[in-house]
């Protein structure tokens, strides 16, 4: 090692203690490693620059990170597996089906398309037979009829997110531009299963049932905080 | 009119999503081969940051948490990665994933890393040489971030912002709660407002993403919608 380097780090582990006397008064030395674990420079027996050693975290390099990892859980918008899969069987196969190759009938000759839309379909036969009427879906507010919805749905998988400005499932005014943590994307998916072409088709009015909204809100979640964003867990 | 057959089909079927759905909601708990483990995922969130250049990646986990001990005791499994798959291409194959994988205390974060077209898919290995950053993970009670090179950092518990009448979306779908439907607002009841869930959140400039191909809702006649990245989350175990 040069004189130079030598030189550079004995200031910076002096400034360094300098900083400790002021701030930790307990005199315990915890401080101390910190500042060697964060002043930007390999020093005390560190391995490399602020990690390893005694004192700091492990080096990236010296951490086993080998392996191949294999898909178990998948998730892109919300609620599309656990509604429209309708069985355990599909349920576990969509988990660990490829994104992009969901609509290939060879792998999966049972179609997760027409399965969703069978569900779909379900739900409002189950509904019509408790009022006694013959149901069907309607074409959504997006005008999407069952099959193409479902299309939706199936086969492209993944939230959307807007490189540039409002990222939310909907706020009124904007759509599918992303998921924020306060959207009610419940509500939002109903109305697209239950609402029809006006998007009010069961919403409780006019002796409709209730299929539109689930009757919550976000509640006192705080949606203000800064990152990262989520309120500390409930702890009793 | 609907054939007798039909609604026995549909009420059989729905009865057995009524059971099979239980307990799960958004992605909670969505398939028994998933169920309990810490391979679950909850809920995916995609949103700007409070910087504006920023994108926010959530990813929810093992949810629904008991407050208390339950809680207390989740822990990151070290052989799940958990990725990010970012898709800014438009063809539904990841093009750039971030990573996060634990060892001991530490989340460790990958990327975002550019993927071979070759290696998309079902199996990942980590993008050991594209470290991008770590952070301690925090305890009930604690709130620990790191930042590096413009990246932000979070891993551990927080309360589950999914929010949903669980119980009666069960009587609506088994039939039995028509002909109402799902209750009002101040009768209908949160399942999930007390209960907690594991998070990695990871704030990302944008300039990292790439530019986004147009919206997939143009493919179904649904335009006007902005350029907008394809994002799904994955949940991957070591073998």
């Amino acid at each position: 090692m040069k004189t130079h380097n030598i030189i550079v780090i004995l200031v910076a582990i002096c400034t360094s203690f300098l900083f400790v006397q002021c701030v930790d008064e307990d005199d315990n030395g915890n401080v101390i490693a910190q500042d060697l674990c964060s002043d930007g420079i390999q020093n005390g027996d560190e391995e490399g620059v602020d990690c390893g050693g005694t004192e700091c975290e492990p080096c990236l390099g010296s951490i086993n990170f080998t392996g191949t990892f294999v898909q178990e859980d998948v998730m892109g918008r919300p609620g599309v597996n656990t509604v429209f899969s309708g069985s355990a069987d599909v349920k576990n196969s969509y988990n660990i089906a490829v994104t992009n190759r969901r609509n290939d009938t060879i792998l999966y000759p049972s179609s997760f398309q027409r399965t969703f839309e069978e569900t779909l379909e379900l739900y409002h036969d189950v509904y019509g037979d408790a009022l006694g009427v013959d149901l069907d879906y309607e074409t959504n507010i997006l005008g999407l009829d069952a099959e193409v919805f479902t299309t939706v749905l199936a086969h492209f998988d993944a939230l959307q997110v807007a490189q540039f400005g409002p990222t939310t499932y909907f706020d009124g005014t904007n759509a599918l531009t992303g998921r924020t943590l306060g959207d009610d994307v419940i509500d939002i998916s109903l109305t697209l299963m239950f609402g029809g072409t006006s998007g009010t088709r069961f919403d409780g009015n006019n002796g409709t049932p209730q299929l539109t909204s689930d009757g919550v809100d976000v509640g006192d979640r705080d949606l203000t905080l800064p990152f990262p964003y989520m309120e500390d867990a409930i702890a009793q | 009119m609907m054939k007798k057959t039909k609604i026995f089909v549909a009420i059989g079927a729905l009865s057995l999503t009524a059971l099979s759905v239980f307990l799960i909601a958004a992605d909670h708990i969505d398939s028994p081969s998933v169920a309990g483990t810490k391979v679950d995922i909850a809920d995916l969130y995609a949103f700007e940051g409070d910087n504006p250049n920023n994108t926010v990646f959530v990813a929810t986990l093992q949810g629904p948490l008991q407050p208390g001990q339950v809680t207390q005791n989740a822990v990151f499994d070290e052989d799940v990665m958990i990725e990010f798959n970012i898709d800014n291409t438009g063809d539904f194959k990841e093009d750039l994933v971030i990573q996060a994988v634990r060892r001991d205390s530490i989340m460790y974060f990958f990327g975002p890393a550019e993927v071979d077209s070759q290696d998309t898919g079902l199996t990942s290995n980590v993008y050991v040489n594209e470290g991008s950053g770590q952070v301690e993970i925090s305890e009930v009670g604690e709130t620990i971030t790191a930042t590096n090179n413009g990246m932000t950092f979070f891993a551990g518990p927080r309360r589950d912002y999914f929010y949903f009448d669980f119980n009666r979306f069960n009587e609506v779908a088994s039939g039995s709660a028509a002909p109402d439907g799902f209750f009002p607002a101040g009768t209908a009841s949160d399942f999930f407002e007390n209960l907690n869930v594991l998070a990695i959140v990871v704030e990302v400039p944008n300039a990292l993403l790439g530019d986004a191909p147009d919206h997939v809702g143009g493919l179904v006649g649904i335009n006007g919608l902005p350029r907008a990245y394809n994002v799904w989350v994955s949940a991957k175990r070591k073998q």
